[in-house]
């Protein structure tokens, strides 16, 4: 029972995300007979320019003088490796392969963080494959005490986490949908990342039948 | 209510945040992480702040900010004002003349639209349900 509403669920996700993809690209095609009301896509927003500058984001007042000064992601993400979610950067690789070099102190650019590299495995219900949380790449940016224990216990097996609350804004859903590449239909992968091998899906009565 | 129905009400929930989301995450055009600050800015008739997390993620670690200089991970959530400012608390631990520009520069911050809102940009869960803070 609880098998096939995850697998309902994940059908509605890959629905959805390849609805996304189909009207990004059949919106192109003008219908000139049809009404504007009638429009193929009502509600769904196409992704909109990506890395927008400053003068055109919606947010920045374009007649403030000091808007005009300021740079324009796009600049500076030049170099950056790239992604599809969030900044459209891969921040990670891009700190990992030194094409940037944020600084661990203020004002003491010689100060390196110290690295903690334990990897948690945690078990997914289900056919989604189990997650990997490494602290590697979370402790090259961030100190324990970001986390611990405000969003979660040091001590195993003490949180419980569920997607709900994640897409919520809670646990990792703190950094991961606000500063950290987002939780969307597209991402799920980065994180469930450990296959679980062969998992026998649940077959429907009439695949049974054969 | 027997346990199957109330599950059954949690997945059903949970697939109508995760279709919002689907319909409605694509629908900002801010930079990602682009933090609206306006708790007193209007009030006080100053733009909106805008604090862009990108621009500073490459010049500085999550930990500078949020461990050192105590910045809480809540938007609108630290109680910013010009005098802590001034005092070298918050952006103010920066933007002092040593570090990065001082604070006369008053509209390279404050140079939102005024009257948008106190907000992360590209923030996943807020169309589809308001968050508990
Ligand atoms: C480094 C960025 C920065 C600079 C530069 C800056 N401010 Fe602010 N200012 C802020 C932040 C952040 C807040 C809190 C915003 C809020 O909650 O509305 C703030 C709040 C304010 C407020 C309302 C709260 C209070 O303390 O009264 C006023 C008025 C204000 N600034 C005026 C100025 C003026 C005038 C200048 C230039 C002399 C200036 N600011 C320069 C970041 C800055
Ligand atoms: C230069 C300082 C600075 C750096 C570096 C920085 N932040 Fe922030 N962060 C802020 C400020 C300022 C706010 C908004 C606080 C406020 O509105 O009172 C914020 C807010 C946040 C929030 C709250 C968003 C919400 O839901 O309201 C999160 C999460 C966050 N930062 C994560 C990160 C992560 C992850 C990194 C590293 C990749 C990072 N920050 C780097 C200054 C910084
Ligand atoms: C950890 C240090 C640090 C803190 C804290 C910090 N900044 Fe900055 N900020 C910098 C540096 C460094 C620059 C680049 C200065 C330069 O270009 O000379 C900068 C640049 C900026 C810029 C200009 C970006 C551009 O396009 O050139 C803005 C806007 C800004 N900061 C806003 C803020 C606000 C608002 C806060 C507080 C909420 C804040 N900063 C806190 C270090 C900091």
């Amino acid at each position: 029972m609880k098998k096939s509403y995850t697998i309902l669920l994940l059908t509605m996700l890959m629905g959805i995300n390849s609805f996304v993809v189909k009207a990004e690209t059949s919106n192109e095609a003008s219908n000139k007979g049809v009404s504007n009301v009638n429009s193929f896509n009502r509600l769904l927003k196409k992704e909109s320019k990506t890395n927008p500058p400053p003068m055109e984001d919606g947010i920045h007042d374009a007649d403030n003088p000091g808007t005009a000064l300021l740079q324009a992601p796009a600049t500076a993400f030049e170099t950056l490796d790239k992604s599809k979610h969030g900044n459209h950067i891969n921040w990670v690789s891009s700190l990992d392969a030194a094409k940037i070099a944020p600084r661990w102190d203020r004002s003491d650019p010689t100060i390196q963080p110290i690295v903690f590299d334990l990897n948690i495995i945690r078990e997914v219900k289900g056919s989604m494959p189990n997650v990997i949380y490494p602290h590697k790449a979370h402790t090259e940016w961030l100190d324990c005490s970001n986390c611990h224990p405000d969003i979660f216990i040091p001590q195993k097996g003490a949180n419980q986490i569920s997607m709900a609350s994640i897409m919520l804004g809670e646990k990792c859903g703190v950094c991961h949908g606000t500063v950290a590449f987002p939780v969307t239909t597209s991402t799920c992968s980065l994180c469930h990342t450990q296959s679980k091998g062969n998992v026998q899906l649940p077959r429907s009565q009439a695949s049974n039948s054969q | 209510m027997n346990r199957l129905s109330i599950r059954n009400i949690k997945l059903v929930s949970l697939m109508t945040v995760a279709l919002l989301i689907g319909i409605f995450s694509t629908s900002g055009s801010a930079e990602y992480g682009d933090v609206v600050i306006n708790n007193y800015s209007d009030a006080e008739g100053m733009r909106p702040v805008i604090f862009p997390h990108w621009f500073h993620r490459i010049r500085y670690r999550c930990k500078t900010c949020h461990a050192d200089l105590g910045f809480k991970l809540k938007s609108g959530g630290n109680d910013i004002t010009m005098a802590k400012i001034i005092d070298g608390q918050y952006c103010g631990g920066c933007h002092n003349g040593e570090i990065a520009w001082a604070v006369e520069n008053c509209d390279i911050c404050h140079s939102g639209i005024p009257g948008t809102p106190t907000q992360v940009h590209g923030d996943t869960s807020k169309p589809a349900i308001n968050k508990k803070r």
